[in-house]
């Protein structure tokens, strides 16, 4: 059975629909590269998923919970997937530490002491365990990035929701974010990731998802999808025309 | 010659001035708890209450503090209530610091980046959640100065009180003032009473501003 399910997903901003009926699946520990232009409704679709934005139409369930506009059930949802932005959104006035802490302690009534030792344990994850005590502005964009991957770990989600994650880095800073997602891949994570990274979708990715207008256009393999695409509009986008 | 000396008047201000601090604290922390709650209602999710705090701030900032004075002590009296002067004006300035004090608020939480939002949403936070461990801490940097500063506002706003038969500073004045027949001695010294209540709360709003945006740019 899948984890995520996505049944006929149409979003409207305005009178502008952005997503067009949006179908797709994703089994437990697949990775997933969703790829496309800008206003392709790439990042729109990941934030449907877990409620950042609501849907005018279809179905998201995601492990069993049904995606609807109320609290009890978007929290249920949020506590199986985490998410990672593009500018990272840590708490700036906790160091990593407690920004990893926060909600465990929050919402799962976790102890401090047990709070702390989880925090330990993913920072260490992401080869940050030194930079507990440091506050995300003494710390460069990769480590926040980092910081921001320990912390929705330290839910235990079952599916991770990757934002465009590397778009705002230096790029001698990409590598050790990436280094650390390749290997939640190879930890069997199922990861759904928006990203401009097509050397890293090509060796990473199970299936990568190409979205064009709103809708899923082209989806398969990497090589099939980048050495073989099949549409023009895919073509053209990999600077193939 | 009044058989008045400056120091008989300055010590019965200083009396009546008492009275002020204490409608002052009274309006301050009344109208900060008054004020938590509204803001609450106005940035939360339930858009009935958000409608109900916005009107509430708009009533009290668009009428005249004295009307509402006049409204709480005549109306209440109309009622069938036995007001008295302290209870009306205790009652009215906490309510007019309330609205002000949440309309203060809600700018310091709406200056708060989306982003930090919606990572404690992906999060699984609630909104009080988020408002309590996130919003709120970082909103407290940016909302001391001007709360401070307001609190000048509410030093100044006790001198209507005296319109109702509140005796604080200005209702003394006005007696002593019957009685002297000096009122430029009188209410000189009534001003300096105010200023000297004042101006240490506004000097400190700019020390904290100082000192609170340096913070801000440290972490």
């Amino acid at each position: 059975m899948s984890l995520i399910a996505i049944t006929e997903v149409r979003k409207r901003f305005g009178d502008n629909e952005v997503l067009k009926g949006i179908n797709l699946d994703v089994d437990p520990g697949e990775v997933i590269a969703i790829i496309g232009k800008s206003g392709s409704g790439k990042s729109t679709l990941l934030r449907c998923i877990n409620g950042l934005e609501t849907i005018d139409d279809g179905e998201i369930m995601v492990a069993g919970a049904h995606l609807a506009p109320d609290d009890a059930h978007l929290r249920a949802l949020r506590l199986k997937v985490g998410m990672i932005f593009q500018s990272f959104n840590l708490f700036p006035h906790l160091t990593a530490g407690r920004n990893v802490m926060l909600s465990p302690m929050v919402v799962k009534r976790v102890s401090a002491k047990d709070a702390e030792a989880e925090a330990r344990l993913r920072l260490d994850q992401v080869g940050l365990g030194h930079k507990f005590d440091a506050y995300p502005d003494e710390l460069s964009g990769g480590q926040q990035q980092r910081v921001a991957i320990a912390r929705a770990l330290a839910m235990q989600p079952l599916a991770l929701l990757c934002d465009e994650i590397t778009s705002a880095l230096d790029p001698e800073l990409v590598n050790e974010v990436l280094q650390v997602v390749g290997k939640l891949a190879d930890e069997g994570m199922t990861l759904l990731m928006v990203t401009h990274e097509m050397r890293f979708a090509r060796e990473v990715c199970d299936r990568v998802v190409f979205m064009h207008q709103g809708r899923v256009h082209e989806i398969g393999p990497p090589e099939q999808v980048f050495t073989n695409p099949q549409t023009p509009e895919l073509q053209q986008f990999l600077g193939m025309l | 010659m009044s058989p008045f000396t400056t120091w008989d008047i300055l010590r019965n201000l200083l009396f009546a001035a008492e009275w002020t601090i204490l409608l002052s604290l009274v309006a301050f922390i009344g109208g900060g708890i008054v004020g938590l709650a509204v803001l609450f209602a106005r940035t939360g999710r339930n858009a009935a209450l958000r409608r109900v705090s916005m009107v509430y701030i708009e009533l009290i900032q668009g009428t005249p503090l004295l009307m509402q004075l006049f409204l709480s002590f005549f109306g209440l009296s109309l009622l069938g209530f036995d007001v008295p002067p302290w209870f009306a004006a205790g009652l009215s300035l906490t309510l007019w610091t309330s609205a002000f004090l949440a309309e203060i608020w809600r700018g310091c939480v709406e200056a708060i980046p989306r982003g930090q939002w919606e990572a404690s949403s992906s999060l699984a936070m609630t909104y009080f959640e988020q408002m309590r461990h996130v919003v709120l801490p970082q909103a407290l940097r940016i909302a001391v100065p001007p709360t401070v500063g307001f609190s000048v506002q509410v030093v100044k706003g006790t001198a209507l009180t005296s319109i109702i038969g509140f005796v604080e500073l200005s209702k003394a004045s006005t007696m002593i003032t019957n009685a002297t027949f000096q009122p430029f001695v009188v209410y000189g010294l009534a001003a300096l009473v105010y200023f000297a209540l004042c101006w240490p709360l506004s000097k400190s709003s700019q020390i904290l501003e100082r000192k609170l945006n340096v913070a801000h740019r440290n972490h």
